[in-house]
């Protein structure tokens, strides 16, 4: 029998999606028979506890849980949450239910032995509860006691070779699309650079000391797979500066059906034969696209790389061989001021190891500007909004662009410095009063 | 800035602090220690490498204490 009753947990599995409270029964059934012979460091019926301390907030219509703690590994200040329930005598087994994020390896590949290898660490010294991957990208271990956290970075770091991500006020696990390894829209290698980026700032990933959370995020097409454009402070998107190249006979084949749109993504019902005028050329955001004598034409200069006729036509479109990424920053949820999306502040920039130019002209100036200016827990996007964009421009030194120009008359103060004004300031008084009376 | 004189002025400065709040900013202590943030981080890690800071978070927000100081050490027995 459970060890809690858990008449509200359990009438969630009776819906039609895959449940929660199923996986962690199914976990306390596998920690109870213990078929591996695990020693277990934390209590065996962690997963006990923890359902039965959810029924209770589920009761109560409050959380057990307090918020936040001094936990960590020695010398790192992120990368551990802490948790602790305030229902300890209840709920002895999830008395502390730290969370570890744990650093996942660019494009999140894995062998399977090594998925093995990190699930019996975590039996061992966890609850062998999971979530892979965070929407940080992150492993996240959920659930284990202080004193298992120093054995746990051990084992990680000797056996496993993986380091801990980011938590806190720090550069968090940078994290990146499956790029050039699967997707040949990918314009430049996202899992190199997220790789060299997260090596290279291992002191902001592990130590503190920004005004808040800071995010990288590496897409490498505009169609953004980790969403980069909307959650990280510094997103990179790939992009070309070239031509979309054309396969007319490709097209050809498309319109004559001889070829599924959209790779067949939508073949599990008759949508008619496909109509590209209708499908591809008028859903083009710029209307960059028009047909003559049955060949496609598209106004390259016009285009917003926005990747709709490419995703359709995959085999008849591809994208251009100029490749390199646009970076945009400030990006953030709705926590504090509103949700914002990535302002546009390097159009085009090469992505070449080692970096050197996206490193030392874009991160690091804006982690200066941010890391003075900036106040206790705000973001780079509210930094952004309260100083102004012309600000950025300034301590990163790129010039304004109309590409930077999200609608016009958003902001209409635009002010003139001394320096920008052809003889400055200063006028001659003489010269003035020959046309204006005192 | 020496690294003795900065340990001293932080924990002068926290301990002066000590009755009303024992978990800080890094802005808070970068202002103490008067320094732009690339050089108090220097200091500062220092200290926590040493056992002189300790480092509290939410999740989403971090923060710096005396080691050992402040409710939520004592609250949890982690004193
Ligand atoms: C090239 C000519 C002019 C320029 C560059 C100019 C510029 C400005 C500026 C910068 C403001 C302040 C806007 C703000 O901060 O809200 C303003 C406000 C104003 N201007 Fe002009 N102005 C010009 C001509 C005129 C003329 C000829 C008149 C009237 C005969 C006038 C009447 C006003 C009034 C009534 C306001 C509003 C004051 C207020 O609402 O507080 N302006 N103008
Ligand atoms: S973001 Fe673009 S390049 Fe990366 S996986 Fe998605 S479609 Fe491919
Ligand atoms: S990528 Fe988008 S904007 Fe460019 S031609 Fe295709 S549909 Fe038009």
């Amino acid at each position: 029998m459970a060890k809690h009753e858990t008449p509200l947990l359990d009438q969630l599995e009776s819906g039609p999606w895959p449940s929660f409270v199923s996986d962690l029964k199914q976990e306390i059934e596998s920690r109870a028979k213990n078929e591996k012979g695990v020693e277990f460091q934390i209590p065996q019926d962690v997963c006990e506890d923890l359902l039965g301390i959810l029924e209770l907030s589920y009761k109560h219509g409050r959380t057990h849980w307090k918020h936040g703690g001094i936990v960590g590994v020695f010398g790192y200040g992120g990368g551990v949450i802490g948790r602790y329930c305030d229902q300890p005598e209840m709920f002895p087994g999830v008395a502390h239910f730290h969370t570890m994020r744990v650093s996942q390896p660019a494009g999140k590949f894995y062998t399977t032995k090594y998925l093995k290898d990190i699930c019996d660490l975590w039996e061992m010294r966890g609850s062998g509860l999971t979530n892979m991957h965070g929407s940080t990208g992150d492993i996240i271990f959920l659930g284990t006691t202080t004193p298992q956290l120093e054995e746990i970075f051990w084992e990680l770091g000797h056996n496993l070779h993986q380091d801990l991500g980011g938590s806190g006020s720090n550069l968090r696990t940078p994290s990146d699309c499956v790029g050039q390894a699967r997707c040949e829209w990918a314009c430049y290698d996202t899992q190199a650079i997220c790789h060299d980026l997260t090596v290279e700032y291992q002191d902001e990933l592990h130590r503190p000391a920004f005004p808040y959370k800071f995010k990288f995020k590496f897409d490498g097409c505009p169609n953004c797979c980790v969403a980069s454009i909307a959650r990280a402070d510094l997103s990179f998107i790939g992009t070309w500066r070239d031509d979309i190249r054309i396969d007319q006979e490709a097209v050809a084949a498309y319109m004559g059906g001889e070829l599924p749109p959209n790779g067949g993504a939508h073949a599990g019902r008759d949508w008619g034969p496909f109509d590209i005028q209708k499908e591809v050329i008028d859903l083009c955001p710029t209307k960059c696209m028009w047909l003559e004598g049955g060949k496609l034409k598209i106004e390259n200069r016009e285009c917003t790389r926005c990747m709709h006729c490419i995703n359709v036509m995959p085999r008849a479109l591809r994208i251009g061989n100029d490749r390199g990424c646009s970076i945009f920053a400030g990006a953030k949820a709705p926590i504090l001021d509103g949700a914002q999306m990535g302002s546009l502040i390097v159009p085009f920039i090469k992505v070449e190891e080692p970096y050197d130019e996206i490193k030392e002209k874009v991160i690091e100036p804006i982690w200066d500007w941010w890391m003075e200016e900036g106040k206790n827990r705000e973001r780079l996007g509210e930094l952004m909004k309260r100083q102004g964009f012309q600000k950025l421009l300034e301590v990163t030194g790129f010039k304004p662009d109309p590409r930077m120009v999200q609608e016009p008359r958003h902001n209409p103060y635009i002010f003139w410095k001394e320096d920008e004004v052809e003889g400055g300031f200063k006028r001659d008084i003489n010269e003035f009063r020959k046309f204006h009376q005192r | 800035m020496e690294y003795e004189e900065a340990k001293q002025k932080i924990v002068d400065g926290l301990t002066k602090k000590q009755k009303v709040k024992s978990k800080f900013y890094f802005n808070d202590l970068a202002k103490i220690l008067e320094e732009k943030p690339r050089v108090a981080k220097k200091l500062i890690n220092q200290m926590v490498q040493e056992g002189v800071l300790e480092y509290w978070s939410s999740g989403s927000t971090s923060m710096y204490g005396l080691k050992g100081t402040g409710k939520q050490a004592h609250a949890e027995h982690e004193d």
